[in-house]
């Protein structure tokens, strides 16, 4: 049985509405992120989850109980916040214990229970600091410490890396979902950054204008997202205008291409194909290969590790591709360069525009 | 929908109802007994505006309206513009001796308004030292009336126009400088636009401030009527309360028009500092500094003559006939009945209004930043906290009178007591508590009660161990802030003492109208010194709480 599972959640303001009709589960232990543009309602949405929003309609079932009208403090959650929200005037142990004390634990108790806590987030030792006298990164292991401290069946977190600079960010994205699957708590993450999204959850809920787009596994959103906002918003893709021909069949730039289309098309519907950048074949494109184009190579952009090119078409359409450092080696690939590349039709969504 | 309340939530709701009682019944209550009685006859019976066109009709009374618009003009418009200089002075130059002529401008708080009126009479009164600067003219009337009032008002405008003036970013100016602007077009082209919103709420409070004082014109009024003194003159002299109370709500109009235009101005004023600014920093100019620190040194001077004559006097045997030094003008009992316990009432009053007031305030502007949901009741607390700052003490206290006078009222019982001195005391200084408690509590991240509910720990424990340690030193300025007003306020209590509940200041006025003008001195010095002394004690505990609760801020 899920953990959590959100139904039809909804919550306006005045005629604003900030989620509407938002539908997941999340199953024990699993790890759910809610990812989207500001704005889209992902906060709010894990607002309602903790009670500390009022929603509009819709129902929250966690562990079987109905929790929808719960005032916060009767819920079971674990929350850390953007800000973290750490008491300025504790030192690091208070603030990890501030949850154990009320709950009436012996002090010796407390003491290995809060030092047990420390090591687990990696911040052995620094019990009698301030949280001003830690940097960003040790504040948020303090956050999460006290979180997790009372043991919650549900650990929240709201954007809890985005005040980090880049590099601990990546550091601790990998330690948050290394802890997350050793205590096995289930939890949820909001977050804008698509790249934290895909690297730390299970599955991803990703919102645009206050309603889930599309909830699945990261490599599932990535292959194949279900509408071009999730298509755009995860990962780079290009999107080219084209028309309905036949089942299997689409118009793009005066050519025919080969791909799976939707069904209850009719011919001449107007559609958006989309294509990743490393989908774009250059190697092993033979005589036999489906959807050949001609392109020129009209800018390449060094990144590093690959190139990212754009690609002239005949029809005035421009599509970007990335090039690994060995291809263009071993092509020859330069500005100017005329190639023929393949889009295999397996790679391209279609969406009825 | 609705979230389910849980204990707490049922409590702050409940406390939220207890605060707006507390305001209801000593605030809206008796304003509203006084609204009422301005439309009732002596015995009671509804007269419509008969009250109102008996004041329209009475000549001396619509002349006093006059009176003090004009003396209330100006006085403003000679405070604000010395303390605008005063006050460019210490945050905009590296003029020497900024901290000391900060203390001796903010001096005059600390005494009660008629003070100066009293140093004044002994410097320019019939038996004035510098009579002759006067030339003939009389101290007694609007003359001396704007003089006392600039002294009184001057450390409120100059507090109000150094924040403003404080607040600078160094970019406009070097933006300004490297456009090649010269010194006056940067003043009024930066400096001044930027403290504008400061100088139109300095010139509000003031104005305010003058034609709602009652103690200066009082005491050196002599024949020249304002408002102030004719609802004392109504009410106390004629037992005319209907009168009293019409006068009472004429007197409104001003500090209401004066409170709405300060809020209009407080809307559009947009936050000039962003986070990325960089602060001012003043550059040494020796002209300038040297001609403002002459002016500074003159003001300071002023203010130290003012308050060094009262002291000075109220040990001369018998000015200026003997000018011998004395201690038995001390002896209050010899100049009022009421002797050294008037001075006693007034500390126990004060430590009370402090105390509980600072106590009732906290709380409800806790309650006001911290109940989730409630908007009603959060927003009519709100709302109630906002009127006392447009209330004069005076109009606030006739409308004591009569709500708690009126056969039947139950807390008739407070009437007369230090108690109903000390909760109209309360009332009358509670809107800048409220705000100065709810601006420390709004520096709080809103997310500390959510986090304390998802770690099942009551509101009331985190208020405990985390709101209150962290807002400490706010609360002491709020205690300091309602102590010192207690200790000098007049114009309310002059209305409410009863015989066993005079305070110091109806003291000062009740020996100065009998002549015992150097015990009202004396008196005024005593309180003086007390409220100094409490300054003294504010600071080390200030000291002490920021060792104790405030180490964390240490980085």
């Amino acid at each position: 049985m899920a953990h959590l599972a959100v139904d039809k959640l909804s919550k306006s303001f005045g005629a604003f509405h900030a989620v509407r009709e938002a539908s997941f589960t999340v199953a024990q232990g699993e790890f759910v992120c809610l990812l989207g543009p500001s704005g889209c309602g992902k906060t709010t949405l894990l607002r309602m989850i903790a009670g500390l929003e009022t929603a509009t309609s819709g129902r929250i079932v966690q562990n079987g109980v109905d929790i929808t009208n719960f005032p916060p403090s009767k819920r079971d959650f674990g929350i850390v916040f953007q800000s973290y929200a750490l008491f300025p005037n504790l030192t690091v142990f208070d603030n990890v214990a501030y949850g154990l004390r009320s709950k009436g634990s012996m002090r010796t108790d407390t003491r290995a229970r809060v030092e047990e806590l420390l090591n687990l987030v990696g911040l052995p030792g620094e019990t009698k600091k301030y949280p001003a006298q830690l940097s960003g990164g040790q504040q948020q292991r303090v956050a999460l410490a006290r979180a997790l401290a009372i043991q919650p069946g549900l650990l929240l977190l709201d954007e809890p890396l985005s005040a980090l600079d880049a590099r601990v960010r990546q550091h601790l994205r990998h330690e948050i979902r290394s802890l997350q699957r050793r205590l096995g708590v289930t939890t949820i993450m909001v977050t804008h950054d698509q790249e934290e999204g895909l690297t730390m959850a299970d599955r991803i809920a990703v919102m645009n204008a206050g309603q889930i787009e599309q909830f699945a596994a990261p490599h599932e959103l990535y292959a194949r997202p279900a509408t071009p906002f999730v298509a755009d918003f995860v990962g780079t893709t290009n999107f080219m205008p084209a028309t309905f021909v036949a089942p299997g069949k689409v118009a793009a730039g005066g050519r025919e291409l080969a791909a799976d289309t939707p069904g209850g098309l009719s011919a001449g519907a107007k559609l958006r194909i989309c294509v990743r950048p490393e989908d774009i074949l250059v190697r092993n494109v033979t005589e036999g290969a489906a959807n050949r184009i001609e392109v020129s190579v009209d800018e390449l952009i060094f990144m590093g590790a690959f190139s990212r090119a754009k690609l002239g078409v005949a029809g005035g359409v421009a599509l970007q591709a990335d090039f690994s450092a060995n291809l263009l080696r071993d092509v020859g690939v330069r500005e100017g360069s005329r190639l023929t590349v393949a889009l295999p039709p397996d790679r391209l969504r279609v969406f009825a525009d | 929908m609705r979230t389910r309340l849980d204990t707490d939530a049922l409590l702050q709701r409940l406390a939220l109802l207890g605060v707006v009682a507390y305001l209801a019944v000593f605030l809206a209550l008796p304003l509203g007994t006084l609204f009422e009685k301005s439309f009732r006859d002596h015995n009671g019976a509804w007269v419509g505006l008969a009250n109102w066109l008996r004041y329209m009709e009475t000549p001396s009374l619509v002349a006093s309206l006059g009176n003090t618009i004009w003396v209330s003009l100006l006085a403003t418009a000679i405070v604000v513009p010395l303390a605008f200089v005063y006050a460019y002075a210490l945050t905009r130059t590296t003029m020497r001796f900024r901290g000391t002529f900060r203390a001796i401008g903010l001096l005059p708080i600390l005494a009660p308004s008629l003070l100066s009126a009293i140093s004044l009479i002994y410097l320019f009164g019939n038996q004035g030292l510098a009579r002759w600067v006067l030339m003939g003219n009389s101290v007694y009337g609007p003359i001396g009336i704007v003089i006392a009032q600039v002294f009184y008002c001057f450390p409120h405008a100059f507090l109000i126009l150094a924040t403003a003036l404080s607040i600078a970013d160094k970019r406009h100016y070097e933006a300004a400088e490297v456009l090649g602007a010269s010194n006056a077009r940067i003043f009024l082209t930066v400096t001044l636009p930027g403290v504008k919103y400061g100088l139109v709420s300095a010139f509000f409070v003031v104005f305010t401030m003058v034609a709602t004082d009652f103690g200066i014109p009082k005491v050196i009024g002599g024949r020249f009527n304002v408002l102030a003194t004719d609802i004392y003159k109504q009410v106390v002299g004629q037992q005319n309360f209907e009168m009293g109370a019409v006068v009472g709500m004429v007197l409104l109009l001003p500090a209401c028009l004066a409170f709405a235009a300060d809020r209009w101005v407080a809307r559009r004023q947009v936050a000039l500092l962003t986070a990325r600014a960089v602060p001012f920093t003043p550059q040494a100019n020796a002209m300038r500094d040297w001609l403002l620190f002459a002016f500074c040194g003159l003001i300071a001077l002023c203010i130290l003559t003012l308050l060094g004559i009262a002291a000075w006097a109220s040990f001369i045997q018998y000015w200026p006939w003997n000018m011998s030094l004395t201690w038995r003008h001390y002896l209050f009992s010899n100049a009022d009945a009421s002797g050294w316990s008037a001075y006693f009432n007034t500390l126990q009053m004060a430590a009370l209004v402090a105390t509980f007031g600072t106590f009732v305030i906290a709380f409800g502007a806790w309650l006001v930043e911290k109940t989730k949901g409630a908007e009603i009741l959060r927003g009519v607390v709100q709302f109630l906290a906002m009127i006392p700052l447009a209330v004069p003490g005076l109009v606030l206290g006739i409308a004591y009178i009569f709500f708690f006078n009126k056969p039947g009222n139950p807390l008739g019982f407070l009437y007369g007591t230090i108690g109903i001195l000390a909760l109209n005391t309360i009332t009358h200084f509670y809107t800048v508590a409220h705000l100065t408690a709810l601006q420390a509590l709004k520096q709080m991240d809103p997310e500390f009660e959510s986090v304390s509910a998802s770690l099942k720990v009551s509101v009331w424990r985190t208020a405990w161990k985390v709101t209150l340690p962290v807002v400490s030193p706010a609360m002491l300025d709020v205690w300091f802030y309602m102590f010192v007003n207690a200790m000098t306020t007049v114009s309310a209590v002059v209305f409410l003492y009863g015989p066993f509940s005079k305070l110091a200041s109806v003291s000062i006025i009740n020996m100065d109208e009998a002549g015992f003008t150097a015990s009202a001195a004396g008196m005024g010095i005593v309180i003086v010194l007390t409220s100094g002394f409490a300054k003294i004690l504010q600071s080390l505990l200030a000291a002490y709480l920021a060792k104790r609760t405030q180490a964390w801020r240490m980085r």
